[in-house]
């Protein structure tokens, strides 16, 4: 490299006896200089030749030629040496593994060595030799180092064996390496005992399902304990490794809480929060009303604090975590407001993280000081900041209601300042603050109006149109405004687009006489000049529906609108919880679950908060369970996105909802969402049935709706629906002969009752969801009774076990659900001649975890031909390994004479919990989250049960109707289940009259398990 | 975990590359410096990811040190970490340059490799490495010294060796604070905090164990002396200390213990918020006079005892872009435009406490288009006092060493209070 070139020509300065002088070896002749020195007799002559090769392979020069001789040097006493030679070895070991094999005696050589340094070196090393040939001549060593007395030499085999694990993971388990490993937790030397951990959870890591790190009362304890006396690192690994542990109640998990507190006065940030982590994740199952429980709240506010006077980087992340925790716990830092604010030499990294924090903890309280300082940074040099600052003024204004007036007058002074991103930024909020006080600060608008030219971002283009439109009867050239902006209709953005034309919609309906001309204009733009689907679509809709109905266009497109929320950007709780569990992580940082960034199966596991409602583990302290009951489940839904942004990205409005940044996303991906969950009811308003619901529909040609299919559904940007009624003769596309605003001026006045075409008075979005009937997605919210609910389906007892093959024991049996309780239902029968008795049963482990929970209740001896019937209850707690197929169980049954080994399949129903209801909003918000994908379908043959019948007898299986809605003579139920691993999957079934073939839609984060659960759909639904 | 660290130049030059993990391979080296260090624009975050590899950065002077990861690691740590691996550096060879890191890469290396197994990382007390990485060529020790090192480096106390011995028993004591203010143009605390440090210079002989006490309110409302030593107690928000205090110990019964690393470390950080003595008082008034011309008037109050001297007190009055000149009058010190930092620098060497000083400048302007309004940055401060401004004070440090035969009385001990401005802005 260039640097070790340059150094090369200052030679002189290589008597300075330093070791950069290595860096300037000579290029011609270097290799085979170095060999003849590697093979030097003198010792120090040898070091330096080694050292020049070390520093040619850092700057990247291939040094491998000199392989054999760098070896030759390791068998030395001189640690430096050797500890070069390792070095060397490391990085080439793996492209020369045939040579790498002559180093191998020397480690185990090494291995042996009087000196524990040493003998902990070459373990050491060896490990990161990733060589498979190494690997088999590494496990004795190894063992033996496990073993060693010098706990220098223990902790270094401990990662040695995580390192092992990485390079061929079935020879760790066959060696036994990880029950040694595991021995090493209750090692006397703490530092041991944190390597061992560390080992042990990433190892663990890799097999989200195995019960590898076993965390029991007992191991907590004797973590807690090495807790105390272990490094900085080893506190963190320690930590880190408590909050993947569930304690089994209340107490328990406060006497960890109280022997963690202490950490949080650590000088090391990441002890810190690691402690904070764990708190957050046991506090969930704190009782309320526990003292302990606000003294803890308290507790973990000052540390928190405190990492924002560490260095920047740590600020960061100290401050994207707190991001995480004042959204799942606002209350922790409400009152510490003026640490976020900003400092002027602050990074800006740290600064925007800041400032986001300052918008989430202002409220009434402390509004009066966040709104002078965000006016104070809206002054600031920064582009992003500025931009950030604004907005934000616009948030705190429609989160405190009595500070939005100031707010007000704090943003027209900045648009006063005419600095054109102020401005732009300070429109969009504006809008949103229009829509959360209508009819409030309308006067501003002659203000915004002024400005109208130095727009140039579409975001703050379409936020102004939308003002003129809004507000198009006080404004008195609101035609001309927007007339100004239709002339360079085509290359304006598609949100510009598509705002453009319902504006004028808007201004038309509000003055037909004089925009007639305006509004033929921008229809035709829209549905013939356009090839943009969505602007086609939304731009035919209004043409017919101010063609058939005006009145109906009236109350339709100037419907009053929901109220806007008043939190925004939070994250979804479910990814929340999720993110809590990682406090202090990469994942945390980027406030996206370890699978978005992780490749392969490593922390692909999704984490979750104990819950304190104990669902299956908490039966031992059901008082518990009693005491806060449900007080989790009630929290979600007010985190969610409004309802209004939620539908609105489910059907691809593009009005971004209050202060979400950016461009609009990209409409394909969006489009997916919202076809998938609208299933027919689009794909008939398209009259095209055959394509499939994915792919967005396309208009080649203006095409005639098609006669059939009645009330189709749309909805718009305003977060407005209707089903407009369907027109018999097809509207004729051509402006010329197209005569509705002629017509519409007189109808406009008449009354909205008259609106023939409507069962119902249109229905806003979602804040009303009374759709008239058959109206498609607004049925879905207003699903009727269900029907009384049925038992849990058993399916009929099967042979598991033949008499043939277990010495005359014959086992049959099946899986029942009884009161939220797994039983294992058997018949035994002794066919044989004598008397069996000492039955007992085990279970391997499984996908699930299900363990008998009691023994084989068979008291009394077995006789001959006898029979008898023994149900076993199960819990879900058992250790977990992935099965194949998913629903296996391998059962070992022993009695006084053998022990016999049978598998048996059961139906996963029976894991389904009974709180397996998914809120609406939660189940809409999950299905558009998880990826398509994620999504398999299947065809149920041959049920003849209408949907009703169908979704009562679910319900006894513990799968919920959400809701259900008819699209022509279809039905669709949209279904939730949650297992009891807490792993949701969400169904749509579609079921239609007069078919007996029924369709099923699953979607789920874990897909392996829609194979299992269609199976049970099958199973329930067809007996 | 850590998957591989690499130290930069500022070139994008690679000194030093350590890869622990195999998923990591020579091109994430590149993919640093081609996204980071050569970034067109300056990166605005300290953790990048680059597909899908995750790197963390810090930079010393000119040096970049980059940790690099693919799995969910501990972020927090994996900067706490890199924050020690420069203090470990700076411990063994000084400023962390490139020279210094080229004139001592097979020592870096050797370290990485101690203190970093697996991207995990294990004991980085510099005493502790010190008596085992030494780069003095063939040390031959004896058994017990071997196990004498293995044991500190994993044991509870890994930051002391045993067998230390000094023939004076001698302790400092600095209580460093910073104390950080921003006001707004009519004198309201917009936020007020210190963030102090206790930091320990010991030369003791063999392991003693101290006790520290302070002025802290809990513990002295606990005694329930109720002020009789005229002492006023202070209420400490949050406190942090160095790894050797025993911290469950301090959480029952708030007393501060600890067997110290030799020579100097960092005993204890604190914030406080809550009366807090700030020691000036700066007030500003802007005039505008039309549009090419501004008066700056500023007075400072000094805000403690008469018989105290602060020390190095720098006023800093930013001006606008487009300043053409400037004519200051000062009472006291020396005061001088700097056109290339935009701003009045007052110095002023020493002064008095309840004192009052004033600066009066004329700022005569450029005519410009510019249709942004001058931010007005704050006019800030720095300043240097001989007492706390959070009102700390040391009450004791008591030091018992069982084992060998020297008693509290024969320590020397020595107490030095420092207050320092952090960032202390007064708006205007």
């Amino acid at each position: 490299m260039e640097w070790a070139n340059q150094l090369c020509e200052n030679r002189q300065f290589g008597s300075k006896m330093t070791d950069s002088k290595y860096f300037t070896t000579t290029k011609k002749g270097e290799i085979f200089e170095l060999k003849a020195e590697l093979n030097s007799d003198k010792k120090e002559k040898k070091k330096e030749a080694v050292k020049k090769v070390i520093a040619s392979m850092t700057v990247g020069k291939d040094v491998s030629a000199l392989f054999p001789d760098v070896v030759n040097c390791m068998q030395t006493d001189n640690l430096e040496l050797k500890k070069l030679v390792y070095l060397y070895l490391m990085n080439y070991a793996k492209s020369q593994p045939d040579m790498a094999i002559m180093a191998v005696n020397t480690f185990v050589k090494d291995c042996e060595d009087a000196n524990p340094l040493i003998r902990a070196l070459a373990v050491r090393t060896m490990g990161c030799i990733r060589v498979d040939k190494i690997t088999e001549y590494l496990c004795e060593p190894l063992r033996k180092c496990l073993k060693d007395e010098d706990p220098y030499v223990r902790k270094t085999a401990a990662v040695c064996v995580a390192k092992l694990h990485d390079i061929n993971a079935q020879l760790v388990e066959d060696q036994g390496f990880l029950d040694t490993l595991k021995d090493l937790i209750s090692d006397s030397n703490p530092m041991v005992v944190a390597n061992a951990v560390a080992a042990l959870s990433e190892i663990a890591e890799s097999h989200p399902n195995s019960n590898l790190l076993d965390l029991n009362p007992q191991s907590i304890n004797k973590l807690l304990t090495a807790l105390n006396e272990c490094t900085e690192w080893g506190q963190i690994f320690i930590l880190d490794c408590l909050a993947n542990y569930t304690p089994r109640d209340d107490r328990e998990s406060q006497s960890i809480c109280e022997r963690v507190t202490p950490r949080l006065s650590h000088a090391n940030s990441a002890v810190v929060l690691s402690a904070v982590k764990v708190l957050m994740k046991f506090m969930e199952m704190l009782p309320k009303d526990l003292d302990y429980y606000s003294t803890l709240l308290k507790k973990l506010a000052p540390p928190l604090v405190t990492l924002l006077s560490a260095e920047p980087e740590l600020q960061y992340v100290a401050l994207r975590n707190i991001n995480l925790i004042v959204q799942k716990r606002p209350e922790i830092l409400k009152h510490e407001m003026k640490v976020f604010f900003v400092k002027y030499n602050d990074p800006i990294y740290v600064k925007l993280e800041k400032l986001d924090i300052m918008i989430r903890l202002a409220s009434q309280a402390n509004i009066a000081q966040v709104l002078a300082e965000l006016k104070e940074y809206a002054t600031e040099v920064d582009v992003d900041f500025v931009r950030k600052a604004v907005r934000a003024i616009g948030r705190c204004a429609i989160k405190v209601e009595q500070s939005a007036e100031r707010c007000v007058s704090t943003l027209l002074d900045l648009i006063q300042t005419k600095v054109n991103y102020v401005v732009q930024e300070a429109i969009v909020v504006i809008k949103d603050i229009f829509r959360k006080y209508p009819n409030k600060y309308e006067s501003v608008i002659a203000t915004l109006c002024e400005n109208l030219d130095s727009l140039d971002e579409p975001e703050a283009r379409a936020a102004m149109i939308w003002i003129v439109g809004e507000y198009a009867e006080r404004i008195d050239n609101a035609d001309e405004l927007l007339e100004s902006f239709l002339e360079g209709f085509h290359d304006e953005s598609t949100q510009v687009q598509l705002q453009l034309l319902t504006a004028i919609v808007k201004l038309f309906l509000k003055k037909p006489t004089e925009t007639q001309e305006l509004v033929q204009q921008v229809l035709s733009l829209a549905t013939q000049d356009s090839d943009n689907p969505d602007l086609r679509d939304r731009g035919y809709i209004y043409w017919r529906l101010l063609s058939t109905d005006p009145v109906a266009a009236k109350e339709v497109v100037l419907a009053e609108k929901p109220l806007i929320s008043e939190e925004t950007d939070l994250i979804e709780p479910t990814l929340l919880e999720e993110l809590i569990c990682h406090i202090g992580t990469l994942a945390s940082v980027y406030h996206k679950p370890p699978s978005a960034f992780v490749e392969g199966s490593r922390g692909v596991m999704h984490k979750r908060l104990p819950a304190r409602t104990g669902s299956g583990e908490s039966t031992e302290s059901p008082d518990v369970g009693t005491a806060a009951g449900g007080s989790a489940p009630e929290a979600a839904p007010s985190i969610i996105p409004s309802q209004g942004d939620l539908l609105g990205d489910l059907l691809n409005l593009d009005m971004a909802p209050p202060t979400t940044s950016g461009p609009p996303p990209p409409t394909t991906g969006m489009q997916m969402g919202g076809m998938d969950l609208l299933g027919g009811g689009l794909d008939s308003l398209m009259g095209d049935e055959s394509e499939p619901p994915h792919v967005p529909p396309r208009m080649d040609t203006p095409r005639s709706p098609s006669p059939q299919p009645p009330s189709p559904v749309y909805t718009h940007t305003d977060y407005t629906y209707t089903d407009y009624s369907h027109t018999d003769s097809p509207p004729d596309h051509s402006p010329t002969e197209h005569s509705p605003p002629a017509e519409l001026g007189g109808d406009i006045g008449g009354s909205p009752a008259m609106g023939a075409g409507f069962g119902a008075a249109p229905a806003v979005m979602p804040a009303s969801l009374n759709a008239p009937v058959g109206g498609g997605l607004g049925d879905l919210f207003d699903l009727g009774g269900v029907g009384m609910p049925m038992g849990a389906y058993i399916p009929p007892k099967i042979v598991w076990l033949p008499a043939m093959k277990a010495k005359g024991l014959e086992i049959s049996g099946t899986f029942a659900r009884r009161a939220g309780v797994i039983q294992m239902e058997l018949i035994l029968t002794n066919k044989a001649m004598s008397v069996m008795t000492d039955f007992a049963i085990q279970f391997n482990r499984n996908s699930f975890g299900l363990a008998p929970a009691g023994p084989l209740q068979v008291l009394t001896p077995l006789g001959p031909n006898q029979t008898i019937e023994v149900s076993l209850p199960l819990s879900t707690v058992g250790p977990v390994m992935k099965m194949d197929p998913l629903n296996n169980l391998q059962v070992a049954v022993k009695n006084n004479i053998d022990v016999f080994y049978f598998s048996c399949q059961y139906p996963i129903s029976m894991l389904f919990v009974e709180d397996g209801k998914m809120e609406r909003q939660v189940f809409l918000a999950t299905w558009k989250d998880i990826p398509n994908d994620n999504e398999s379908q299947f065809q149920i043959k041959d049920c003849h049960l209408n949907s009703d019948a169908a979704s009562s007898k679910l319900q006894g299986s513990n799968i919920f109707t959400i809701a259900k809605r008819t699209v022509e003579g279809q039905d669709m139920l949209y279904m939730s289940i949650k297992l009891s691993n807490g792993i949701w999957v969400l169904a749509e079934l579609r079921v239609q009259a007069g078919n007996s073939n029924y369709t099923i839609s699953l979607k789920c984060r874990a897909p392996e398990v829609s194979q299992c659960v269609f199976q049970c759909y099958e199973a329930v639904l067809k007996n | 975990m850590i998957g591989g660290l690499f130290i930069y130049n500022h070139k994008g030059e690679v000194l030093i590359s350590r890869v622990y993990r195999d998923d990591i391979g020579r091109n994430a080296v590149d993919a640093f410096r081609v996204n980071v260090i050569h970034a067109r624009q300056q990166v605005r975050s300290p953790v990048t990811n680059i597909a899908r590899t995750s790197f963390f950065h810090v930079k010393r002077s000119n040096i970049w040190l980059a940790a690099v990861t693919k799995q969910n690691v501990n972020a927090a740590m994996v900067f706490e970490f890199l924050y020690k691996m420069c203090d470990v550096m700076t411990a063994y060879f000084g400023k962390i340059s490139e020279e210094n890191i080229k004139n001592n890469f097979v020592l870096i290396y050797e370290l990485l490799d101690e203190i970093l197994d697996f991207g995990y990382p294990q004991n980085s007390e510099t005493g502790a490495l010190k008596t085992f990485i030494t780069q003095t060529g063939i040390k031959s020790q004896s058994k017990e010294e071997q196990s004498q090192i293995t044991s500190q480096v994993t044991g509870q106390i890994g930051w002391r060796r045993e067998g230390i011995k000094y023939r004076r028993n001698e302790l400092f004591l600095d209580v460093l604070e910073s104390v950080n203010l921003l006001m707004s143009p009519q004198g309201q605390v917009l936020s007020a905090h210190v963030s102090g440090r206790v930091v320990m210079k010991s030369y003791l002989s063999g392991m003693p164990e101290c006790k520290f006490g302070m002025n802290d309110k809990i513990v002295i409302d606990k005694q329930g002396k109720g002020g009789g030593n005229g002492c006023q107690s202070i209420a400490i928000d949050d406190c942090t200390f160095h790894q050797c205090v025993r911290l469950s110990k301090f959480d029952a019964e708030r007393s501060i213990s600890f067997i110290p690393p030799d020579g100097e470390c960092e005993l204890m950080r604190y914030r406080t918020t809550k009366d807090i003595i700030l020691p000036f008082r700066v007030i500003p008034l802007v005039r505008e006079v039309g549009r090419t011309k501004l008066e700056v008037k500023v007075v400072i109050k000094s805000n403690f005892k008469p018989s105290l001297l602060a020390q190095k007190i720098e006023v800093r009055i930013p001006t606008p872009l487009n300043t053409s000149g400037v004519q200051v009058i000062c009472m006291k010190g020396k005061a001088k435009y700097k056109a290339s930092e935009n701003a009045i620098v007052w110095k002023i060497k020493r002064m008095a406490g309840m004192k009052e000083s004033q600066i009066s400048a004329e700022i005569e302007l450029l005519p410009t288009n510019d249709k942004k309004k001058w931010a007005r940055p704050p006019i800030s401060m720095n300043f240097e006092v001989p007492f706390a401004p959070s009102g700390l004070k040391v009450r004791y440090l008591k030091v018992f060493e069982p084992k060998l035969n020297y008693s509290d009385h024969d320590v020397i001990k020595w107490v030095r209070y420092i207050g320092r401005s952090g960032i202390y802005e007064t708006r205007c």
